[in-house]
């Protein structure tokens, strides 16, 4: 369908665009890539007066590493990540994540920040920055705020970014040494939502864990840690055993949602399965690199 | 209504458009370049892809005002002198094409995905491919022209 008439502003500056979001509230929607928000228009989903359109505002795009942490400004495009050589060398977790999202015209205009703000429980994104514990950087009129990934996500395609404020960049810590990480996800075809999806960190030191985070895609109605399964593996050495004991914890309290792609219980088994072979590849990822 | 001035194919092209109006519908209503279609019109099918500023781009999910000051490439660009390119001829020979609908989609996503990875293999070009939709073909003859095209560009 056609796009329903809308107002449209484009500024320049975080200020203004703060400014427009302070006068419009509720009634203005962000416009960053467009993937998410345009289909939303498009399907009559999303009834917004205004379009805030943040592309052109200056210092929003870009990659930076200060201080043991990445930071990826809002507006830079999925693409522009994937090709990074600092986010590929610092936060490899986030590079395997990339190359999953949609399709390559999808990364072409869909930006980092956006399918963040977005918060789709199955998109890529979102399970990342919870397993990393990254910080979201929000501005409004009121000032800068920073959020932990932990209290950002608050339900289905809900943020703790209030209508005034505008998500400016996303920081993630580089992974220290020793680490070693898998992205995995089960899809229909290349490209869909993933029917489960699973971002999973080890970090090992002579031959022992000691730091594992595990978040889940598609599981709930937002990213899912593994908080029960994390605390199991840390102290110990990897083992099938091991992992197969994890697999267990971090599935034993989900309750899937189901639709035409998979029942709750096959979901559960995806996410069962999932763990084991993201714990395996992310156990031999950092034993590569030691 | 906005005052926006676009390079389409080459060519710089004046519009006033709403701001609600895709990049589709202003290359398709205003400047008569039917060439690129609209089949679900919410980013699904990749029928209206086109090239914006060197990436493929799915001119159904970006705004006319987003696209002003860029580089625009559609299906109609690519062949300017009215002959084959490489890949149509490629596709052509393989009978890529059954009702045509998806072609210009598929053609202008292979030609992007061809210029930046020419070696590319059978796999990574379906994966490239993946998000368009062909309801006739099954996909296999197109994937044939595709790595076609790719071959006959190696031997070059």
């Amino acid at each position: 369908m056609k796009l329903p008439p809308v107002d449209y502003e484009a500024p320049t500056t975080v200020s203004e665009a703060v400014e427009l979001l302070a006068e419009h509230q509720d009634e203005a929607s962000v416009l960053a890539g467009g993937q998410s928000l345009i289909p939303l228009l498009a399907l009559r989903l999303a009834h917004p007066a205004v379009l805030v359109d943040i592309n052109g505002v200056a210092g929003l795009s870009g990659v930076s590493a200060a201080d043991g942490w990445v930071t990826i400004g809002a507006t830079t495009r999925e693409y522009a990540a994937e090709e990074s050589g600092t986010i590929a060398d610092k936060v490899p977790l986030l590079a395997a994540a990339l190359p999953l999202i949609g399709h390559e015209a999808i990364r072409s205009r869909g930006t980092i920040g956006g399918s963040l703000a977005h918060a789709d429980p199955a998109a890529e994104l979102p399970a990342v920055a919870l397993a990393l514990d990254a910080q979201f950087v929000v501005h409004s009129q009121a000032g800068m705020r920073t959020v932990p990934a932990a209290d950002w996500f608050e339900g289905y395609l809900t943020t703790s970014r209030g209508p005034g404020e505008l998500l400016t960049e996303v920081r993630f810590p580089a992974a220290g040494r020793g680490t070693g990480i898998s992205f995995q996800e089960v899809a229909r075809r290349h490209g869909d939502f993933a029917i489960v999806g699973l971002a999973a960190s080890l970090t090992l030191a002579g031959g022992v864990i000691t730091d594992a985070r595990l978040a889940f895609s598609g599981v709930a109605d937002v990213p899912v840690r593994a908080t029960g399964a994390e605390d199991l593996l840390v102290g110990e050495r990897p083992s099938d055993g091991l992992f197969d004991e994890a697999s267990r914890r971090a599935t034993e309290d989900l309750d899937p949602p189901a639709d035409l792609h998979g029942s709750s219980e096959y979901r559960k088994k995806v996410a069962a399965a999932l763990v084991r072979r993201c714990l395996r590849a992310a156990a031999d990822n950092a034993m590569e690199g030691q | 209504m906005v005052d926006i001035t676009v390079t389409v194919n080459g060519a710089q092209r004046a519009g006033s458009v709403e701001a609600r109006k895709t990049l589709a519908d202003f290359l398709r209503d205003d400047l008569d370049l039917t060439g690129t279609h609209l089949g679900c019109e919410h980013g699904v099918c990749g029928a209206c892809t086109v090239i914006v500023d060197g990436r493929p781009v799915r001119s159904c999910l970006m705004l006319a005002v987003q696209a002003a000051g860029s580089e625009v490439t559609t299906v109609e660009g690519l062949a300017p002198d009215g002959e084959l390119g490489p890949l149509q001829q490629a596709m052509w020979d393989s009978h890529s094409f059954q009702c045509g609908f998806c072609t210009p989609g598929f053609v202008v996503q292979a030609t992007a995905f061809l210029s930046a990875h020419p070696d590319a293999g059978e796999q990574e070009i379906r994966e490239a491919l993946s998000g368009n939709i062909c309801r006739c073909t099954g996909y296999q003859s197109i994937i044939d022209g595709v790595l076609l095209a790719a071959r006959r560009g190696a031997e070059i």
